[in-house]
């Protein structure tokens, strides 16, 4: 038990690492950041908005991880994010149950993954062409069902999940951790997850050894929709109305970076949930901690393309050995560090 | 084949001594580049009232964010001998071409909007905004309803390089300049979104302890303060009264928040640029009056004292 809680850090140490950095910095720059209070029954303070900002590229990039590694990748998470959320607004005002909203915009996210599941797996079009497509189309369809406007709201219902709070958390941030906790669950505690690595390593092995492969990669990029149905209901439920334009807009880079900061190769293979979520908890850190800096806004991408590099040497293999070799030279070579590379 | 482009050829010019013959029923083009904003999509609603309140005949066509389609609608309007063309151009360069095929068919082009980097003796006049104005209106607003307290304020700006971000910013710090009672203590970008304007007026709040040092929010367009309005309440403060609200646009859903007292101003950048464009197309066709070569917009300040709730139920049905 102990060794598989070590091996488990063990994975994590370089994003804890870098999140811990990015949080000192932040908080000698602003002292009050990590200051905490209740305010109208829920945790108020500069940490929580993190996770709670954060939520729509956590989302994401739990999606994203599976789809990456399988060798895929998923560009159109963004525009599935706005049909959605054009979906649950135009159902909500147009007099539908919020169970019935919910459902059916959930629908519609499975039904684009599987969409790019058809492209990817059956017609054997490279991801990043085949999501593309979706891309590109899916914020002219949201243009589409919201008439180009932006389609407000007031259902108290629906504007609870983006605002609302449970146990004292903002609402997002519990469907995340809820979210992301299930789906780390079924893919680890049973062998699916081991299969998609193994469709990531080589597709056309593990077809020979048996695994059916088109049912697996449709399965990845179902899910990636999913979450950005999630996300979208998440990000038109905060503003209280669905922007078809700017919902999501670049999030799917965002949500690539946030696997990449979390150590999972983009070549497929290897992946971990957990890491991607802190690499998008990461992401969201900077750019929360930008905006508090007070700094003009035109260095903000110049500050956050600095932080991401460095934490990405922080992580590169080389930069490993030699940290590794520095700090703790009586440990190399025992089986449990092999297992945590 | 060069029979029938003779024959095309000779019936446009039919058409277009007809049509200068009876000024009364005019014959105009309107080349729009999409629907891209509902502010865009409200224009087209008022550019078609306009048109249909003169009796005008208006040919419309939608661009789709493509300036190759805009060049296509220009010469299919020259060739049907339109006696004008109203132009929002997508982007400002490459117009040399077109514009002088219809300064040579001595059709007048009237920009709306926005403006082109071309000789000015090609178009008639350009209808258009003054950005940094509307900055300045709105920065007079705050100078004006603070009278010389103390007042610090927070800035959300536009999309950084844009120029209405750059313009209103200009046009606001220079109604505040010499007023040593106003501070703009920060200023981020919101990217003229909703979602970002709420994330960055949280940042702010929590910069500024918790709201307190925070007297008013001056944002570059209305969206970003609807967004920010949110997150002022979620922070447990009266936006509106704690906070001062100004910013610019005039959507409709600004004037919701306003009947609510949770916005106090917003400055108005018209959709309707067809009017004004209307009315002197008609001197200059009459007395064959050449007009200014720019023409600007009112940028009318609104108040929560100007029954926002009657201004919502009018802007709401033009397409915002």
């Amino acid at each position: 038990m102990t060794s598989t809680v070590r091996t488990y850090l063990g994975r994590l140490l370089p994003q804890l690492i870098a999140l811990a950095i990015i949080i000192t910095a932040i908080s000698i720059i602003f002292p009050g950041f990590l200051n905490l209070q209740i305010q109208n029954g829920r945790l108020y303070g500069s940490l929580i908005d993190i996770l709670n900002r954060g939520a729509p590229v956590v989302l994401l990039a739990i999606g994203m991880t599976v789809v990456i590694a399988t060798k895929g990748i998923d560009l159109s998470v963004g525009a599935v994010m706005a049909i959605c959320g054009a979906v649950s607004a135009s159902l909500i005002t147009s007099g539908h149950s919020l169970v019935e909203t919910l459902l059916v915009t959930l629908a519609v996210g499975i039904l684009c993954g599987v969409w790019n599941g058809i492209l990817v797996a059956v017609l054997d079009i490279q991801p990043i062409i085949a999501t593309l497509v979706l891309m590109v189309a899916g914020r002219g369809i949201a243009q589409l069902i919201t008439e180009g406007a932006i389609l407000t709201f007031i259902d108290p219902g629906l504007i609870f999940i983006g605002s609302g709070s449970f146990l004292g958390l903002p609402m997002p941030v519990v469907i995340w951790l809820i979210f992301g906790i299930l789906v780390a669950l079924v893919v680890r505690q049973t062998a699916l997850g081991m299969l998609v690595e193994a469709v990531g390593v080589n597709r056309e092995a593990s077809t020979l050894s048996g695994v059916f492969t088109p049912v697996l990669l449709i399965a990845a990029y179902v899910l990636s929709g999913l979450c950005a149905a999630i996300a979208g209901i998440i990000a038109a439920a905060d503003i209280k109305g669905a922007d078809a334009n700017n919902a999501g807009l670049w999030l799917e880079l965002d949500a690539i970076l946030a696997v990449v900061v979390g150590g999972t190769s983009l070549l497929g293979g290897r992946f971990s949930i957990a890491a991607s979520v802190l690499g998008a908890v990461i992401i969201q850190a900077i750019n929360t901690g930008i905006l508090l800096s007070g700094f003009p806004p035109e260095f903000n991408l110049i500050i956050k393309a600095a932080i991401i590099v460095f934490i990405l040497v922080l992580q590169s293999p080389r930069f490993r050995t030699a940290f590794t070799y520095v700090s703790m030279p009586r440990a190399a070579g025992k089986p449990t560090e092999r297992e945590a590379k | 084949m060069k029979f029938v482009k003779a024959l095309a050829s000779a019936t446009i010019l039919a058409a277009c001594t007809f049509g200068s013959a009876s000024a009364a029923d005019l014959v105009v083009g309107f080349s729009q580049i999409g629907s891209e904003s509902g502010w865009r999509a409200a224009e087209t609603t008022l550019t078609k009232q306009q048109a249909e309140q003169r009796g005008i005949d208006l040919k419309f066509a939608d661009a789709q964010q493509k300036q190759e389609n805009q060049i296509k609608a220009i010469r299919s309007f020259i060739a049907q001998g339109v006696n004008a063309i109203l132009l929002a151009p997508v982007v400002a360069t490459g117009w040399d071409e077109v514009l002088q095929e219809a300064k040579d068919a001595e059709i007048p082009v009237i920009l709306l909007d926005r403006t082109v980097d071309a000789p000015k003796e090609l178009y008639l006049t350009a209808v258009t905004s003054d950005l940094v104005h509307e900055g300045n209106v709105a920065g007079k607003w705050l100078v004006d309803t603070v009278a010389g307290k103390p007042c610090n304020v927070v800035e959300l700006q536009g999309t950084t390089g844009s120029s209405p971000a750059i313009d209103r910013k200009k046009g606001f710090e220079a109604a505040l300049a010499g007023k040593d009672n106003l501070k703009i203590v920060r200023s981020q970008t919101g990217d003229f979104t909703r979602t970002k304007g709420k994330e960055v007026m949280e940042s702010f709040l929590k910069a500024e302890d918790g709201g307190k040092n925070i007297c008013a929010l001056y944002a570059h367009n209305d969206d970003m303060a609807v967004g920010a309005i949110q997150a002022i309440k979620e922070a447990g403060l009266k936006p509106g009264k704690d906070i001062l609200v100004v910013s610019i646009d005039a959507v409709p859903d600004i004037f919701q928040a306003m009947a609510a007292g949770e916005a106090n101003a917003t400055v108005e950048l018209t959709p309707n640029m067809a009017g004004p464009a209307f009315d002197v197309l008609a001197t200059y066709l009459k007395d064959g009056k050449e007009p200014a070569k720019w023409i600007q917009t009112e940028s009318k300040l609104y108040t929560q004292a100007d029954d926002p709730m009657k201004v919502y139920e009018e802007k709401k049905g033009l397409g915002y």
